[in-house]
């Protein structure tokens, strides 16, 4: 709300995607152009207006050779997140930020990964002779004794969170039934006409106890992008700005990559939380003007943390907060109405921001009435970041 | 150990940095080391170049005792990966000194594991160079 804040200032101006799948057959590079060329497309710019890129450090397509692709430049702000997924807000921030401050006119915020049929991340990496680095160093306190894939690390948390709350597994299976409910509607979702069941997801085999197969995202290949611009030029383009009312990143005390296993409660995300409070300072928006909310869901159990952490309800009441449809279509909170990582794709995140866009300006498959604002959340367990999106 | 088999399932290791060398060589040697600030006394886990409480940065150990609590646990099903055996019981443990730590729970039943179990110590020597800490139940293990 403060005056000299970026809130508001600027607007996402267009989206762009790829097909989601498991085999794109496609390079990196040429899913990220695709996808930049449709947002550019969608926004009525050209890529000779682009003059900044931010992506995630995660991602493998240098922004000069997007560039050089797609024939932008020159550029004059070029930014990357770390963290994994928890970058997948963040890009939007860096762009809002950049577009606030008059470095950068357009900046196209992208992820583009052959994510199941090149890289996988779920098969567990082993350090075998580790160059000794600060992260090497880090990981070593898990992968000696083979936790070692995210699962396993989400998992850790998930127990203690069951255990502190005394709900059980069902809990999650609600999260895991709303979005493979949201995707079946989504000619765009892997899982679309593939709902599932809570009896389905208590059968689903285990991963790590307490995580079965249907409380893990997918592994998908494709490609997001999204263009922010100032949000007085994105009231002359092609379609309706949708403004960046609020962005935040976080990290809290003693936070750890995917193992913050040392602080007095490890059930909860005070780092979403610390951004939570953020997003509400910036744009004075509370939780209840929320008309719906993409909830980043790599893992179903950090789902029930986040609605805690941004206030929808108390501590340890999510497990009570998302039974009987009360996060589905027509609940008191709809989320991810594309489907989320479990039912659309798992694009780090990035396909989320496109979902919260396409909410706002009512375009969505699924779409909510009247939507005056969306939270967008990206990557749990790490450093994180969320977005305030609404109508210009 | 046949070290044909070791060479076949080599063993993630930990990067060592001057900042952790005391723990993994203390593991060589059948300790369970902590470390605690020179200056305050203040223990921390995983370590750090300096006390993040009084920020000094001349930092020396302890031995633990050993006997801790399970906090929280994960039992790994899939994907198994070498050399590791599945299920996996991988927990994180409350050492009575007040740190925590993730370890191996060995000799107990999938079934059995729960948060708030008295475990003990105990060592796994996976070759020349590295030797891993791993947990037992306090009370199988008679302790």
């Amino acid at each position: 709300m403060a005056e000299q804040s970026f809130a508001g200032r600027a607007a996402i101006a267009g989206i762009g995607q790829t097909e989601f799948s498991k085999r794109s057959g496609r390079s990196e590079l040429r899913l990220a152009c695709e996808a930049t060329m449709s947002a550019l497309a969608d926004a009525g710019l050209e890529p000779g207006d682009v003059d900044g890129f931010a992506t995630f450090t995660m991602d493998n397509n240098p922004e000069i050779e997007l560039a050089r692709a797609i024939g932008a430049g020159p550029l004059r702000f070029f930014s990357r997140v770390h963290y994994g997924g928890g970058a997948a807000c963040a890009t939007v921030m860096q762009a809002a930020l950049a577009v606030a401050a008059g470095v950068a006119d357009v900046v196209v915020c992208y992820r583009a990964m052959n994510e199941r049929s090149e890289q996988r991340f779920g098969i567990g990496a082993i350090p075998l002779a580790p160059v000794a680095t600060t992260e090497t160093a880090h990981f070593g306190w898990y992968a000696p004794f083979g936790l070692l894939t995210p699962a396993s690390w989400v998992a850790m948390q998930a127990q203690r969170y069951l255990h502190d709350s005394g709900a059980t597994t069902e809990a999650f299976g609600h999260v895991s039934v709303a979005c493979r409910r949201h995707a079946a509607t989504n000619p765009n979702a892997w899982f679309y006409e593939r709902p599932i069941t809570l009896a389905d997801h208590q059968a689903s085999r285990w991963i790590v106890r307490p995580l079965r197969l249907l409380d893990c995202c997918q592994e998908s290949d494709g490609a997001v992008a999204v263009i922010v611009t100032s949000t007085e030029r994105a009231r002359d383009l092609r379609q309706p700005p949708v403004l960046v009312r609020a962005a935040a990143q976080g990290a809290s005390r003693d936070q750890q990559m995917m193992t913050s296993y040392y602080r007095d409660d490890i059930g909860s995300l005070p780092e979403m939380a610390f951004v939570a409070r953020q997003l509400y300072e910036q744009c004075g928006v509370k939780p209840h003007e929320f008309q719906t909310a993409v909830i980043y869901d790599h893992f179903t159990p950090f789902v029930l943390a986040q609605l805690e952490a941004f206030g929808f309800c108390r501590p340890g009441e999510a497990p009570e907060f998302v039974r009987d449809g009360r996060i589905e279509l027509g609940g008191a909170l709809p989320i991810n109405t594309h489907g989320g990582q479990l039912g659309e794709a798992y694009i780090h995140g990035m396909n989320g921001i496109a979902e919260g866009v396409r909410q706002v300006r009512g375009t969505a498959v699924n779409p909510i009435r009247g939507v005056e604002h969306v939270l967008v959340t990206a990557g749990t367990g790490v450093p994180t970041s969320a977005l305030v999106l609404g109508r210009g | 150990m046949d070290p044909h088999h070791a060479l076949a399932l080599p063993h993630p290791r930990p990067g060592i940095t001057p900042d952790n060398r005391f723990f993994w060589d203390g593991l060589r040697q059948r300790e369970l080391r902590i470390q605690r600030c020179a200056a305050c006394h203040r223990l921390q886990h995983p370590p750090a170049p300096m006390c993040s409480g009084c920020h000094g940065f001349e930092m020396e150990s302890i031995v633990a005792s050993g006997r801790g609590t399970i906090h929280s646990f994960v039992i790994a099903e899939h994907p198994a990966i070498p050399p590791f055996s599945y299920p996996n019981l991988i927990v994180l443990v409350d050492l009575e000194e007040g740190t925590r730590l993730v370890s191996r729970l060995v000799d107990v039943a999938p079934e059995v594991v729960a948060i708030g179990m008295a475990v003990v110590v105990d060592y796994e020597r996976i070759d020349d160079e590295l030797t891993l800490h791993c947990f037992r139940s306090l009370e199988t293990a008679g302790g």
